[in-house]
C-alpha cells in the first residue's frame, strides 16, 4: 500500500477534527466548492492549520473576486460549482497495456521519439518498470540532497520543511494576486517544491528527475523554486508528450525567488489537449506565473513553448528588484484549429541598471487566435534599465488572427526600451525553394517555422529542444494545403 | 453594477441638456436632434469612462474634469482684443480663414469664401435650414456608444462648420478654422462638431486650431467627421498649443474611398490636458493613409494619442509615425491599434513611435497594438523609449558646440522627421518656430 492509499486509509477511519464528518465514501470530493470542501481537501493532505487558515483566507479573497474578462479570449463560463476539486490520485483510469490506448496517441509518441516505458507511463498503462524507475529517482533524489537541494512535492514540504514554506509560500504570487491564483491558493492539489541553497550549482536538469518521477500533476498545481545566494537551477516543467487529462480547467501557479547571484531558469513545454478540430473540448489553461530577482544581479529566465490546451492564458513574468537583475523571456506559442492563446510576459524594473529581454514567436493556423500581451514597466528609480523586446506573429491561412498588446510604461529618463513587432506569413518563395529542392510543403513549412522559432527553441535544455522542434511540426500538421 | 464614474458631470448636464432642447425650438424634431438625444441617453447610461476604463487608462479625464470644471452650461460674453485675436493666428499663411469666438461662428471676422467647388458653412445654420449635408452626415462616423466623450460632444452638438469640396476640386489655399475662446472672466467650455466630405478627385488641406485666452481653464471637445471620397487627396492638420489650464479633447474620424489619399497631422505642443482620438477606415482598396504625430511636452502637460487604421480591404497602405519629447513633469501616452479585418488581404501598415525623455519626472506610456486576421500581409511597428544619444552629444561637444545648443540640435533634428512630413511651407515654418524656441529655452 501507497503512502497515499495510507493516509486516505487513516483519514475515511477517523473523525474529522475540526467538527465536521465525511459520510460518504471519500476518494473524491463532491462537486462544488465551499468552506467544507477546502477543510476537506486539507485534511485530507493533512496539514497543518495554519495552512488551511491560509487556503480558507485565499477562498474568502477569491469568492469577492470577479473573473476577468479582459483577456482576447472567448470560451464557455466555467462553472465553479460544477468541478471537483480534489480526488485522488489513484482514481485514474488504468489500461492494461498499450494496445488499449488511443493509436493516434501511439503515433504521435513514435514520432516524438519518446521511449517505450515513457509512453507507457504517460497513457497510464501500468508499467512493470516501475521499479526501475523510482529506483532511479531514489538515486537522483540522493545526489540532490547531499548537496542540500531540496525537491520534493509540495504536500510533503509543508510536512517536512513548514519554516521555508511558511516563509516564501505567497510571497511572489499572493494569496489574493488575481481570480485564478486566488482559486489556486484554495484548493490546490499539490504541486513542487525546490530549494536551492547558497552557493550550490544544482548538477542537472531538475527535468530529468522530473520526467521521471512526476505523478500525475494534479489540476491546481502549486510550484515554488527558492534559489538562495550564488545558487543556479534550471527547471523544466510539463512535458512534449499529449498528455492524457480529464480535466478542463488547469489553474496553476508558479513562484520563483532568486537570491543575490542566482540564476533560475523555468522552461515550460505544454501541450495539454486542445479540443478537437471543430474546437470541441480543451483544456482551459490559466496560469499565474511570477519571478522575483530579489538580489543584486540575479536573473531569471523563462522559456515557454505552448501548442496545447484550448485556451492559454498566462503571463510569466519578472520583478527586477535588484540591482542589476536581469529578466528574460522566450516564448513560442503556436495555436491551431480553434485554439486560443493570450499570452505574454511583464517585465517590472525595480532595481537600478536592470535588463530585461523579450523574445515572443506566435504562430497561428486554422481558424486560431493568437495573442502577446506584455508589459515593460521601468519604475521611477530603476536608472538605466534597459529593455529590448521583440513579437514576431507568423500568420498561416485567411481564418486566424494575431495580435499584439504591448504595454510599455517608462517612469525614469534614462531607461532605453526597444519594442519591435512584425506579422507576416510564410513566403511563398521560401516554400517553393524547398520544393524545387525536393522537400514536400509540409516539411518544408515545418523547416522554416523551426527556423523562426530557433531562438526561443535554442534556449531550451537540449533533449527537449530536439522533441520541441517535432512537436512544432505536429501541431501544424494539415494547416498547408 | 458599479458606481457610474462622473456622476457629478451627468448631473449637471440633465438640467442644461433640457435647456438646450428648449432654445432648438422648431429644431427639436429633426433628424439631427434624434442622434443628439440617443448619445445623450448613451451617455447618461454609461457614464464617463473611470479609472479601470481600458481606453482611459491613463488619462482619467473624467477626474479632471469633475476636479476642475462646473460646467454651468454658459459662457461668459467673448470680450478680447482685435490683437489678442490675431495673436492666435498663423503667420504668414495664406489661408481660407473661418472663425469661432466662444465656439460660436463669428461671420464678421472669417473670409466669405468665393471659391468654386469649395462651400463652407456655420454647422448651426445648417441645422437651421435644415441642410441635407448637415442632417445626414452628423453622427455617421463617430460612434457616441465607444466613447462617452464623442456622447457628449454629440448631445450638445450645435455649433461648427461644414466643409464640403465638390468632385474634382482642387483647393489651393488651405482652409483654417480658428477656435478662440476668451476665459479672463470664467471658465470656458463649448463643443465643436465639424462635418468635411472631400468629393471625388478632389483636393484640400484643413487646419483645426483652438486657442484660448484668459486665466482660467478651459475644457473644450472637437470632432470632426470626414469623408474622403475615391481618389480624393486630403490633409487634417490638428495644432495645438493652448495655455496650461486648456483641457482639449479632439476626435477626427475619417472613412476612405477607393484610392483615396489621407493625411493626419497632429502636433500637440502645449496644453493641461489633451487627448487626441485619431480613427480612420479604410473601407476600399488601394487607399494611402498617413499619421504623422508630434508631442513636445513640459510643465504638467499630459497628451494622450489614441489612434485607429482599421483596414477593412485589401491592398491598402497606411503609415503612422509618432515621436514625443517630454520634459517637465509631463506625461505622453500614446497608442496606436492596427486592425487588419480578415478581407484586407495584401495590407502593408507601418507604425512607429519614438520618444525621448528629458527629465526625471517625465513619464511615458505607449501601447502599440496589431490585431490582425488576414495572412497575407506585412505589418510591423516599432517603439522605442530612450534618452539623448551621448555618443552623438560627445561629437558635438567635441566639435566645440555647448552642451545646451548641442542637445537642442538633436532634438530638432528628431523632431524634423515629423515636421519635414508638412508639406506646406507657411505651415512649416510656423510649428519649426515653435519647436525651435521651446527647445532652445
Amino acid at each position: 500500500m501507497s503512502k497515499d492509499d495510507q493516509i486516505l486509509e487513516e483519514f475515511t477511519s477517523k473523525e474529522y477534527e475540526f467538527g465536521w464528518t465525511v459520510d460518504f465514501e471519500a476518494d473524491e470530493a463532491p462537486k462544488g466548492l465551499n468552506d467544507d470542501i477546502i477543510r476537506f481537501i486539507s485534511a485530507k493532505k493533512e496539514e497543518p492549520q495554519w495552512m488551511l487558515e491560509w487556503r480558507l483566507e485565499a477562498f474568502h479573497a477569491w469568492q469577492k473576486m470577479k473573473e476577468p474578462e479582459w483577456a482576447n479570449v472567448h470560451y464557455p463560463k466555467v462553472d465553479f460549482q460544477d468541478l471537483i476539486y480534489y480526488s485522488a490520485p489513484k482514481k485514474k483510469k488504468k489500461v492494461n497495456s498499450l494496445d488499449e490506448v488511443d493509436p493516434e496517441m501511439i503515433a504521435t509518441f513514435e514520432r516524438l521519439g519518446i521511449s517505450l516505458t515513457e509512453q507507457k507511463r504517460l497513457t497510464g498503462v501500468a508499467v512493470d518498470a516501475v521499479i526501475d524507475s523510482v529506483s532511479v529517482a531514489t538515486t537522483f533524489k540522493e545526489t540532490l540532497g547531499e548537496l542540500g537541494i531540496i525537491f520534493c512535492s509540495f504536500s510533503e514540504a509543508v510536512r517536512e520543511h513548514p519554516e521555508l514554506i511558511k516563509k516564501h509560500m505567497g510571497s511572489v504570487v499572493p494569496a489574493n494576486d488575481n481570480y485564478y491564483a486566488a482559486l489556486n491558493a484554495a484548493v490546490f492539489s499539490d504541486g513542487s517544491f525546490c530549494f536551492i541553497p547558497k552557493g550550490v550549482r544544482c548538477p542537472m536538469e531538475l527535468s530529468t528527475y522530473f520526467r521521471i518521477n512526476a505523478a500525475n500533476t494534479g489540476q491546481f498545481e502549486r510550484t515554488l523554486i527558492v534559489a538562495e545566494e550564488g545558487s543556479y537551477v534550471s527547471y523544466l516543467e510539463g512535458c512534449t508528450a499529449p498528455m492524457r487529462d480529464e480535466n478542463q480547467l488547469h489553474a496553476a501557479v508558479v513562484e520563483i525567488k532568486a537570491a543575490k547571484n542566482a540564476e533560475v531558469k523555468y522552461s515550460t513545454v505544454q501541450n495539454w489537449y486542445p479540443g478537437n478540430k471543430e474546437g470541441k473540448g480543451g483544456i482551459y489553461n490559466f496560469v499565474t506565473k511570477r519571478g522575483i530577482c530579489e538580489g543584486d544581479h540575479s536573473k531569471i529566465s523563462w522559456t515557454q513553448v505552448e501548442t496545447g490546451s484550448a485556451v492559454t492564458w498566462k503571463y510569466p513574468s519578472c520583478i527586477l528588484k535588484g540591482d542589476y537583475s536581469i529578466g528574460e523571456f522566450y516564448s513560442v506559442a503556436v495555436t491551431n484549429n480553434y485554439q486560443q492563446a493570450d499570452t505574454g510576459t511583464k517585465m517590472i524594473h525595480i532595481g537600478k541598471n536592470t535588463k530585461s529581454r523579450i523574445v515572443s514567436k506566435g504562430i497561428s493556423a486554422g481558424k486560431s487566435q493568437n495573442s502577446y500581451r506584455g508589459q515593460v514597466h521601468v519604475m521611477k528609480r530603476a536608472t538605466n534599465a534597459r529593455n529590448f523586446s521583440q513579437c514576431d506573429s507568423l500568420l498561416m491561412g485567411d481564418k486566424c488572427g494575431a495580435h499584439t498588446f504591448p504595454y510599455i510604461d517608462i517612469e525614469n529618463q534614462s531607461a532605453q526600451v526597444e519594442h519591435e513587432a512584425t506579422t507576416s506569413k510564410i513566403g511563398e518563395d521560401q516554400i517553393f525553394y524547398c520544393q524545387q529542392r525536393g522537400i514536400d510543403a509540409e516539411t518544408a513549412v515545418a523547416l522554416i517555422v523551426n527556423g523562426y522559432a530557433k531562438e526561443v527553441l535554442k534556449q531550451l535544455p537540449m533533449e527537449f529542444a530536439v522533441e520541441a522542434q517535432k512537436l512544432l511540426a505536429l501541431t501544424l500538421e494539415g494547416s498547408v494545403g | 453594477m458599479e458606481k457610474i464614474a462622473g456622476q457629478s458631470i451627468l448631473n449637471s448636464l440633465e438640467t442644461q441638456f433640457e435647456a438646450f432642447e428648449k432654445s432648438l425650438n422648431g429644431q427639436s424634431k429633426s433628424a439631427a436632434h434624434a442622434v443628439r438625444k440617443e448619445a445623450f441617453s448613451s451617455l447618461m447610461n454609461s457614464g464617463f469612462p473611470g479609472p479601470k476604463n481600458e481606453e482611459y487608462k491613463f488619462t482619467n479625464f473624467t477626474r479632471a474634469v469633475e476636479k476642475n470644471f462646473e460646467l454651468n452650461g454658459t459662457n461668459a460674453d467673448f470680450g478680447l482684443t482685435e490683437a489678442q485675436i490675431s495673436a492666435t493666428q498663423i503667420e504668414g499663411l495664406d489661408a481660407h480663414k473661418i472663425v469661432f469666438l466662444n465656439g460660436i461662428y463669428s461671420s464678421e471676422l472669417s473670409d466669405n469664401i468665393q471659391v468654386e467647388g469649395l462651400k463652407v458653412e456655420s454647422l448651426a445654420e445648417g441645422f437651421k435650414a435644415n441642410s441635407a449635408l448637415a442632417q445626414s452626415n452628423f453622427g455617421t462616423k463617430a460612434n457616441f456608444t465607444e466613447d462617452a466623450f464623442v456622447a457628449l460632444n454629440t448631445a450638445f452638438s450645435q455649433h461648427g462648420v461644414t466643409i464640403e469640396i465638390a468632385d474634382k476640386a482642387v483647393i489651393e489655399k488651405p482652409i483654417v478654422l480658428y477656435f478662440i475662446g476668451d476665459s479672463s472672466t470664467a471658465e470656458l467650455s463649448y463643443h465643436i462638431r465639424n462635418i468635411v466630405v472631400a468629393g471625388k478627385f478632389s483636393q484640400a488641406t484643413i487646419i483645426e486650431k483652438f486657442d484660448t485666452v484668459g486665466e482660467h481653464k478651459s475644457f473644450t471637445t472637437s470632432v470632426n467627421e470626414i469623408s474622403v471620397s475615391d481618389s480624393a487627396h486630403l490633409r487634417f492638420f490638428k495644432i495645438e498649443n493652448d495655455t496650461e489650464q486648456a483641457y482639449h479633447i479632439s476626435n477626427i474620424h475619417a472613412s476612405q474611398g477607393a484610392n483615396s489619399n489621407f493625411k493626419a497631422f497632429t502636433f500637440s505642443l502645449n496644453g493641461a490636458m489633451i487627448r487626441n482620438n485619431l480613427n480612420i477606415k479604410l473601407q476600399a482598396e488601394g487607399i494611402e493613409t498617413y499619421m504623422n504625430g508630434l508631442y513636445l511636452l513640459d510643465g504638467k502637460t499630459h497628451v494622450d494619442n489614441h489612434t485607429v487604421a482599421d483596414h477593412m480591404m485589401p491592398n491598402c497602405y497606411s503609415n503612422e509615425l509618432y515621436k514625443g519629447i517630454m520634459d517637465g513633469s509631463s506625461k505622453g501616452v500614446f497608442n496606436g491599434k492596427i486592425f487588419v479585418r480578415p478581407d484586407a488581404q495584401k495590407t502593408n501598415a507601418f507604425q512607429s513611435n519614438k520618444n525621448i525623455l528629458i527629465s526625471d519626472k517625465a513619464t511615458v506610456n505607449t501601447k502599440p497594438q496589431l490585431e490582425i486576421w488576414a495572412d497575407d500581409v506585412s505589418c510591423s511597428h516599432g517603439c522605442t523609449t530612450g534618452q539623448l544619444d551621448m555618443d552623438a552629444l560627445f561629437y558635438l561637444q567635441a566639435r566645440g558646440i555647448q552642451k545646451d545648443k548641442a542637445r537642442a540640435i538633436l532634438l530638432k533634428a528628431f523632431a524634423n522627421d515629423v515636421l519635414e512630413t508638412v508639406e506646406n511651407e507657411a505651415i512649416k515654418d510656423y510649428l519649426a518656430a515653435i519647436i525651435e524656441k521651446r527647445l532652445e529655452k
